[in-house]
């Protein structure tokens, strides 16, 4: 397989799992301002800091609206993560690797492509924006299935599946360093209203309510909303979970290949020096410091990746 | 009597009898099922991605090439004709390159004037006394027909560099098969679909003499903003095999290679969607972003074959196409079977001036040109852009050519009205290697959409249509 | 005449080089008038790839950088046997055709100016006119150095009225095609006779003359090339017969420094 194609297809699924991400999160944020009325405005803020899209916005917006928000993560040209831009470099890079996929595959990707960016040619409604947000989950999922379905589970289909993980673990990581503070011991006022709020909104942009529910029961704290995302061995969307799917495609990479390179080892470092600890001990580490450190240690393994499969010159 | 020869109806209405099937066919269905029919066609050319990029002012808008339900019929017996006629078309072209290349004798011989070549910039010094693996230097090529009446086609020009539009020959059909299953059981088609593996296996016998083992073919494409990218990427998937640009290549051990996921992997036989100009910077435009630098060398060593080999456009270029038929006579002692259309070339003064007399008849073509572009139909053009033409031909005589305007044979196209005859031409699509001509049944028939329009490009308005060449 | 070769081709980077290649044409041809007894065209800092002959008939090498590399040095030393033809060649050989080299070239085509001087140009015969031209292009064209570049064309020499032995052999090349000669560019060595260590690689120009084949001239020295020079390659121009020319990823500054010894061995050979 070429390096370019590996990159290609690494990049589509990222560019996918993106595009799925921020509409999950523009549900959050629309449904608390849906909960919380007027003073809402805030709340997008944070969210846009989510999706790591504020500086971006902040260059073009002078204040954030609901509005403003909303259109600047959905349809947005001048944001490369809006969910157009995403759907669109995910497509393109579908056609660079054309060859690698599927008929079926290639026609889900770009049907998605062609649906969204019907749906987006012009400013989505308040009333339109459910539907929409549901379609851009659905044609995200339709691409998911195609290539469950049909793909070989050879170099290309790991390459699909490390990408994925990488960008739902950046995102999954991301939601909970906008949002820590509200998840420290000592900085909750345990049951207000706000917390709550907080913790559902947490839980609802990485569609975890129903399952935190099956391993929690219905009592929210946020020891356990963190052990959830960070640990949880069964949570599609955990870091561990996420960890623990790149690191079987990293060894299918390298058994396929016959090959060890240093991303396997990177991985292997990686899952051991975040996912072997319990949650209090990360909490005494402080839970900000290691979501960053294992960003950064993500981003390492990333261009690691890139390197070692030989993505660009 | 209509003006215009229809290849369904003839001269006279009546339904020729290459058309009998069809038509009976076509009587028992009903328009409204037909239109969804062209409605769905249409949807599945856009689902899978049959689309060419249009440069406009902002970003490259991605289209569709209208596809008309009503397929193009041709008798075997018209096939075998025309076959026999391209074949010996395309050997002379691959003689003609490998003399005008190696000791020149056509010039030596008189046959054609030296200036023809001499000042020529498709003609490339870096090809003369290179021998291209296998002997062949036009791998791909694709011979524009048009049909004027019962009997007689004529080649309208010849494609030896990167003829396009296979990919569509190949979806036409496909799409047809998918929508009128039944129209294929009444009817025996010969089958076009074996194109891909006869592509690869025609690369793959023209590897180099060095190569040991399975050779390695890749296609090179500019990358994924090219108006021809999914033919491209078509072609590399049916062939199975990689789709290569520049920056994936490099040269390696003394051969040319692509970067894989585990190093770099020597590629044997490349199949280049490049112009020549862009192919190498260090050869040749050193601002060319899309080729691989040194690559030249590698061919000139013998260690990849390009196909098409480099300098081919020099049998293709509009003033050599009016030698055509000295051409064939000189490398194969026979009479070209296919017709030449009349060519004036406006570079002698006694064809300028009766060009330039006659130009409200006449077609007028640049020597260079491709696409449709930079062309005028005196016919249908006004005062201003005939006076607009006349200044430019006595500028830059050497520039043009010039042709009688045929009358190009008619095919029907389904309308919101029904039936409606429009023009249309043929570009069948041939295959050489060492182990001889072979040439896909049919090809792409391109229709003029516009009544009485008689430009058949993509690029300018034209649709396409599937091509059938009914077996015995 | 014997004359041993050096020529050193020294380029260094201020970035590791990840990929480069260098096309380099720096091997003579035996000839009528040169006899090649020993030649070896070697590389430091990168690797040979591959060699062919082009359509002149010129040995081509394609050298490519070892990756991370620095420094990349070619040497090209020999031995050359040279005998005094007065210029003269011989036919001309090869498959190309010898009207090609009537053809333009952006450094060779004759504008304006080139015309002109071209017409001024007299003589008895071909070769007289030929000398005549050589000596008019040399007053057109006074030797200088620094005032042109390697891309520089016939019709921008003439008009800064400075240069060096290409500018002259372009100058001379577009006038004498302009005159309907075919015209070729030659690069090579000569020996001045003051010196061991030369400034750079010569070039001068040949022209076809019915009667006697390629005829060599040097525009700046006044003479038709005799046993002091050595022919390496031929072109239509300076791109086609350039003893190196090279190709980088990245941009990264280069400095080249070339060095050029050419000394008779005749002495040596005596004793």
């Amino acid at each position: 397989m070429l390096g370019k194609t590996a990159g290609g297809l690494f990049w589509m699924s990222r560019q996918l799992e993106r595009s799925e991400n921020t509409a999950r999160m523009i549900e959050t944020g629309q449904r608390i301002a849906l909960t919380r009325g007027a003073d809402s405005d805030g709340e997008w803020a944070s969210i846009l800091r989510t999706a790591a899209v504020s500086s971006g916005h902040a260059a073009k917006y002078d204040t954030v609206t609901r509005e403003n928000a909303i259109d600047w993560m959905l349809r947005d040209k001048a944001n490369p993560s809006s969910v157009l831009c995403s759907v669109e470099t995910a497509r393109n890079n579908a056609r660079m690797v054309r060859t690698a996929l599927t008929h079926e595959c290639w026609e889900a990707v770009n049907a998605a492509y062609l649906r969204i960016k019907e749906l987006l040619a012009r400013r989505v409604s308040e009333r339109d924006l459910p539907q929409v947000l549901a379609t851009i989950r659905q044609r995200s999922a339709f691409v998911r299935g195609a290539m469950h379905g049909t793909l070989l589970r050879n170099d290309i289909y790991d390459f699909i599946r490390i990408g994925t993980f990488m960008e739902r673990a950046d995102n999954t990581a991301r939601i909970l360093d906008v949002k820590y503070y509200v998840l420290l011991p000592m900085a909750s006022s345990v049951g207000s209203r706000l917390d709550n709020v907080q913790w559902e909104t947490i839980l609802r942009s990485v569609s975890a309510e129903g399952g935190y529910r099956m391993t929690h029961g219905h009592k929210i704290r946020p020891r356990e909303i963190a052990q959830f995302l960070l640990l949880d061995k069964r949570m599609p969307r955990s870091l561990n979970f996420c960890c623990s799917k790149i690191r079987d495609n990293l060894g299918y990479l390298a058994s396929d290949y016959g090959e060890r390179l240093d991303s396997q080892s990177c991985i292997d470092t990686l899952c051991r020096r975040f996912m072997s600890h319990d949650i209090d001990a990360i909490f005494d580490y402080g839970l900000h410091e290691y979501i960053q450190d294992f960003l950064s240690a993500l981003a390492d393994l990333s261009r690691q990746i890139e390197i070692d499969y030989r993505f660009y010159e | 009597m209509t003006e215009y020869f229809d290849e369904m109806w003839g001269l006279s209405q009546q339904t020729r009898a290459p058309y009998k099937k069809f038509s009976e066919w076509f009587e028992g269905e009903e328009p409204a099922r037909l239109r969804a029919k062209q409605r769905e066609a249409e949807e599945l050319f856009r689902l899978t991605g049959i689309t060419f990029n249009v440069y406009g002012r902002d970003e490259a808008e991605e289209r569709l090439i209208p596809f008309d339900i009503i397929p193009r019929v041709i008798s075997a017996r018209e096939w075998k004709k025309l076959s026999k006629g391209i074949d010996q078309r395309v050997r002379a072209i691959n003689a003609f390159l490998h003399d005008i290349y190696h000791r020149q004798e056509i010039i030596r011989a008189g046959r054609i004037p030296r200036e023809m070549i001499e000042k020529n910039e498709a003609y490339l010094p870096h090809m003369i006394g290179v021998r291209p693996p296998g002997g062949i230097y036009t791998h791909i090529v694709g011979i524009d027909l048009v049909r004027t009446d019962e009997d007689t086609f004529y080649v309208l020009e010849d494609n030896a560099r990167t003829p396009s539009g296979v990919s569509y020959m190949l979806e036409n059909r496909e799409t047809m098969l998918q929508m009128f299953p039944e129209l294929f059981s009444k009817t025996r088609v010969q089958p076009v679909s074996g194109y891909p593996r006869a592509l690869q296996q025609s690369l793959a016998a023209c590897a180099p003499e060095s190569c040991n083992g399975p050779p390695t073919v890749a296609v090179l494409t500019p990358g994924i903003y090219n108006s021809a990218y999914y033919e491209h990427s078509f072609l590399a998937d049916k062939m199975g095999v990689e789709l290569v640009e520049g920056s994936d290549l490099r040269i390696v051990d003394g051969h040319v290679a692509m970067r894989t996921t585990r190093g770099y992997q020597p590629i044997d036989v490349l199949y280049r969607r490049i112009d020549d100009d862009f192919i190498d910077p260090l050869n040749f435009n050193p601002d060319s972003m899309l080729g691989v630098p040194g690559i030249m060398d590698v061919y000139r060593a013998g260690r990849i074959t390009i196909a098409n080999a480099p300098g081919g456009g020099i049998s293709d270029d509009k003033a050599i196409y009016s030698y055509m038929p000295e051409i064939v006579e000189f490398y194969t002692g026979e009479k070209a079977i296919l017709e030449n259309v009349p060519t004036w070339r406006c570079n002698e003064p006694d064809s300028l001036q009766y060009v330039l007399d006659n130009l409200k008849d006449l077609v007028v073509k640049e020597v260079h040109g491709s696409g449709g572009y930079g062309m005028l139909i005196g016919p249908t053009s006004s005062k201003k852009e005939l006076a607009e033409f006349e200044a430019k031909l006595r500028a830059r005589p050497n520039n043009y050519i010039a042709q009688p305007t045929l009358s190009l044979s008619t095919v029907p196209i389904f309308t919101k009205a029904g039936l409606a005859p429009r023009h249309v031409d043929l570009r069948p699509y041939v295959l050489v290697s060492p182990d001889g001509v072979n040439i896909t049944p049919g090809g792409l028939t391109r229709v003029a959409l516009k009544k009485g329009s008689l430009v058949v490009n993509s690029s300018q308005g034209g649709g396409t249509k599937d091509t059938w060449v009914l077996e015995d | 005449m014997l004359l041993r070769i050096s020529h050193v081709t020294k380029y260094n980077y201020d970035e590791p080089v990840d990929y480069g290649l260098q096309q380099v044409r720096l091997t003579p041809k035996s000839t009528r008038a040169q006899t090649v007894l020993q030649w070896s065209t070697t590389v430091d800092g990168g690797k040979r790839e591959l060699g062919f002959e082009d359509h002149n008939r010129n040995t081509v090498e394609l050298f490519s950088f070892d990756p991370g590399a620095k420094s990349l040095v070619v040497r090209a030393e020999g031995l050359v046997q040279l005998s005094n033809t007065h210029g003269v060649v011989g036919p001309h050989e090869g498959h190309t055709p010898l009207w090609l080299f009537q053809r333009d070239t952006p450094q060779t085509k004759a504008g304006k100016a080139c015309r002109e001087l071209a017409k001024t140009a007299e003589g008895e015969n071909d070769l007289g006119l030929l000398h005549d031209l050589s000596a008019k292009v040399l007053s057109a064209v006074s030797y200088e150095t620094g005032e042109t570049n390697s891309s520089s064309t016939a019709e921008e020499v003439l008009a800064a009225g400075k240069g060096v032995c290409q500018d002259h052999a372009h100058v001379f090349i577009a006038c004498a095609r302009h005159l309907g000669f075919p015209a070729r560019y030659v690069s090579g060595y000569l020996m001045m006779e003051d010196r061991e260590e030369q400034e750079a690689t010569h070039a001068w120009a040949e022209v076809h003359v019915d009667a006697l084949g390629w005829v060599g001239f040097d525009v700046p020295n006044e003479i038709s090339p005799d046993e002091r020079y050595v022919r390496v390659a031929t072109g239509l121009d300076y791109s086609e017969a350039a003893p190196v020319s090279g190709h980088l990823y990245g941009s990264t500054a280069e400095n080249l420094t070339v060095s050029v010894t050419v000394s008779s061995q005749q002495q040596s050979q005596s004793q």
